[in-house]
């Protein structure tokens, strides 16, 4: 068996592993009956499925004979920026009191988090900018 | 046994078809959802979606240009997440 025949065999093996996760996290979003369970599924898309992706287009590349590494790059933006974009979207749920709220914090009255920011005035009512 | 391209192209086939499934399950989701961090995390699950349809797409057709189609697509999909929960947050994109 030659190298080429096992890069082929290895680049199909990550697609399917690739769009496997992907199927199985937006069934996750879909069936799953609380905003931050709902949560939970979809952040294996973006880590593990697209990572596998990217693995079967780099190994197809090297099959092929044009050997790239630049799928890298979007791999670590990837596992990078998830993170991020799901720690924001929880603090949405927070926010609209989607989900249980978290026993009071010790010093403050509130987490920052459920507070509005109309009712401070930290935002600028009116149009003259800031 | 099946022969290695038999395979390749079959894995190619079933790539497709469950991407596309699932991103018509984000719609549906999105469409549903009961409160709007629902709705944001289908669209954001929408554009990762089809950074894979790109990526399968680039296989399929054996192009190196859809890597640079993928990389902008995920930048514009994180920015556009983080935009849309501090519009949420906030009230504000930028303060």
């Amino acid at each position: 068996m030659s190298l080429e025949i096992i890069g082929t065999y290895a680049t199909a093996l990550f697609l399917l592993i690739g769009s496997g996760f992907a199927l199985v996290g937006v069934l996750g979003l879909l069936k799953f009956n609380d905003s931050m369970t709902r949560l939970h599924a979809p952040t294996k898309v973006g880590t593990v499925g697209i990572g596998a992706l990217l693995l079967a287009s780099m190994t197809y590349s090297y099959v092929s004979g044009a050997p790239s590494m630049h799928e890298l790059l979007i791999m670590a933006f990837l596992f990078v920026t998830a993170p991020i974009s799901a720690n924001f979207i929880a603090k949405v749920n927070l926010h609209q009191r989607a989900c249980d709220t978290p026993p009071a914090p010790p010093r403050d009255d509130t987490w920052s988090t459920l507070k509005s920011p109309e009712a401070e005035g930290d935002i600028p009512s009116g149009n003259e900018g800031s | 046994m099946m022969s290695a391209a038999d395979l390749m192209s079959a894995a190619l086939g079933v790539a497709f078809l469950s991407l596309a499934v699932a991103q018509l399950m984000c719609m549906i989701r999105l469409v549903l959802g009961p409160n709007t961090g629902d709705r944001i995390l289908a669209l954001d699950t929408m554009v990762i979606n089809a950074l894979g349809l790109v990526i399968v797409l680039g296989i399929h057709q054996g192009v190196r240009i859809y890597f640079e189609v993928s990389l902008l697509i995920a930048m514009l999909g994180f920015v556009s997440t983080v935009a849309l929960a501090r519009f949420i947050l906030r009230g504000d994109i930028i303060e």
